[in-house]
């Protein structure tokens, strides 16, 4: 859809902005470029539209070469957000939606229609804004409508430049899940700038790392967490990431890694014995081949000791379980909803993989807050 | 000596339409002058070179002595209306060119690039965002202008073309205040209710979103 080849800019006196860009970006997906101010990205950005133009290279937009298309008509075509808003204040925000659609020169109707739509889109009721002027609107209202002006005429592809930055957190978060959930409505294709790794790591479909103008990494979301290409890509990241740190995380990362395990047939004695060395309160009973049978707690084992020989005869047998790959948080909330004081971690054949404790998830949370020196 | 009234009687009439003659004189030569500064200073905000060079021609017009600037034109133009518009005019163009140029340059570049990006060309820039926000500060020179032109237009009367300066030099002529302040009186009222006029018409043509009062 939208295909940068060595795209290059270079300005007087030999200062690069953009070295060597090269992206391939599928239709409806959702792009981020990230990194340090001064890496390119909004140069990248600028030179979609032509506001910038490249040194060398090219960038194709549905295959053909923008160079060779009118920059007026161009931009048309393109959905442009800037970080400053910049509705123009002596229009009311239907004609600030309308801008667009009026230079396509769209019939009144279809305008009034269109914007009517979209304000209803985002949940601002067309009777009350439509005919108020920018400045009556607080800033997060007034970006809603900037990002509504860059959808009015449908364009395929949205430019984005850093478009939340100037907005309070919170505002800021809802104009990204707002954001988020317009895209999974409509489909755009999205560039989007920022130097917030939060931000991009919640938007992004793939994200561009960009340093010194030059491409660092590409990579989904959770690929670059995981697998972050440089000391450079995984300082961005940081350390000290809430939300998303937990979020990313599944159970194998939180678990710990060897739980005490027992045979069915196990003796009471013996396992009372095991769980005064390895001062757990819990056994979990496996197989031989290490799948999960279910778990038998101190308490259990005290109060039968008589009636029964072996820890088969008092385990619980449906133990609650998760399988490998479950994100953290969904175990965590688990654990909290059903009082849990352990939850085993399963392989898909039903094999003890570890076990979450309530301890685990402290850690765990420990380590998003202070750094990973600190967690499981 | 005549009473105030009986010099109203007398001298009424005349003060009437020495007003009225000064107020065409003065709102023409402005309405001259916005008919060239303004387009002008729309030009300048895009040359950035040649506007200093403009508007110092303009600085320059604007420290002529005015008595003196009468004086210059008589050779040229003879008396009359036409040389006292002309000098009227020309003082008129500075206030209004450097607003409309101020004006217009100082338009947050943030809108002309959300402009540019969505697709304006030069000639919807200007007309949709350009000159729309410049416009308050045009309407203040025109303002300014119009006050001091009025206040000026008085010195007119020393090349024949009438308007309240004829009583108030008539009353230099014969030592008789009351001419003087039946000249002077009607042209500072006149000069306050064309300001407030404008400034009326300044804000019903403003939108909404760019009235801050």
């Amino acid at each position: 859809m939208l295909t940068f080849e060595h795209v290059a800019k270079v300005y007087a006196g030999n200062r690069v902005a953009v070295a060597d860009f090269n992206l391939e970006v599928k239709a409806g997906e959702f792009i981020v470029l990230i990194g340090p101010s001064g890496c390119g990205k909004t140069t990248t950005l600028k030179m979609v539209n032509r506001l910038i133009e490249p040194t060398s290279g090219a960038i194709y937009l549905n295959g053909k070469d923008i160079r060779e298309q009118n920059p007026v008509m161009l931009r048309r075509q393109i959905g442009y957000v800037i970080q400053q808003i910049a509705l123009f204040p002596n229009m009311t925000i239907a004609q600030n939606v309308d801008v667009v659609p009026r230079l396509l020169g769209w019939p009144a109707e279809r305008r009034r229609r269109r914007a009517w739509e979209l304000l209803e889109l985002v949940g601002m009721d067309p009777d009350v804004y439509a005919g108020r002027y920018p400045s009556e609107l607080s800033g997060g209202q007034q970006q809603r409508i900037g990002v509504l002006r860059a959808l009015a005429a449908e364009p395929p592809l949205i430019l984005m430049d850093e478009p939340f930055g100037a907005l309070d957190p919170i505002t800021r978060e809802n104009l990204q899940e707002e954001l988020k959930g317009l895209q999974a409505k409509l489909h755009k294709t999205i560039l989007f700038v920022t130097h917030d790794m939060d931000e991009a790591l919640k938007l992004a479909d793939r994200i561009v790392v960009m340093k010194d103008g030059n491409i660092v990494q590409v990579a989904a979301p959770e690929e670059l967490l995981r697998h972050p290409a440089n000391e450079f890509v995984a300082s961005f990241i940081g350390k000290d990431r809430l939300g998303p740190g937990l979020e990313l995380r599944s159970v194998e990362q939180v678990m710990i890694g060897e739980p005490v395990t027992v045979r069915p047939h196990t003796g009471i004695a013996e396992g009372v014995a095991i769980m005064r060395r390895k001062k757990v309160d819990t056994l979990l009973v496996t197989e031989e081949s290490g799948r999960l049978l279910g778990a038998v707690s101190i308490e259990e084992l005290n109060r039968n000791y008589q009636r029964a020989h072996q820890v088969q005869d008092l385990m619980a047998r449906d133990v609650p379980a998760v399988f490998e790959g479950t994100p953290a948080r969904e175990a965590f909330d688990l654990i909290i909803r059903e009082k849990l004081e352990y939850l085993p971690v399963m392989d898909r054949e039903g094999r003890l993989k570890g076990l979450v404790t309530r301890t685990s998830m402290v850690n765990a949370l420990a380590s998003v807050v202070w750094g990973d020196e600190a967690g499981a | 000596m005549l009473s105030w009234t009986e010099f109203l009687a007398v001298k009424g009439p005349g003060i009437l339409s020495a007003t009225w003659e000064h107020l065409m004189l003065s709102l023409g030569a402005v309405l001259l002058g916005t008919l060239i500064a303004v387009p002008l200073g729309i030009i300048l905000a895009r040359h950035e070179r040649g506007a200093s060079v403009v508007l110092g021609i303009a600085s320059t017009i604007q420290t002529i002595p005015s008595l003196a600037f009468f004086g210059f034109v008589l050779p040229f133009l003879g008396i009359g209306v036409v040389p006292a518009m002309t000098v009227l005019f020309l003082y008129s163009l500075l206030p209004i060119l450097r607003n409309t140029y101020t004006g217009i340059r100082e338009v947050n570049p943030a809108y002309l690039e959300a402009g540019i990006g969505m697709g304006m060309n030069r000639r919807q820039l200007l007309t949709w965002i350009q000159f729309p926000l410049a416009f308050p500060v045009i309407m203040s020179g025109i303002r300014v202008s119009t006050v001091y032109i009025i206040s000026w237009a008085t010195l007119s009367a020393l090349i024949g073309a009438g308007g309240l300066g004829d009583p108030i030099l008539a009353g230099i002529h014969t030592y008789d205040a009351k001419l003087i302040i039946a000249g002077a009186l009607p042209a500072a009222i006149l000069a306050l209710l064309v300001s407030w006029l404008l400034g009326l018409v300044e804000y019903a043509v403003t939108p909404r979103g760019l009235r801050q009062r």
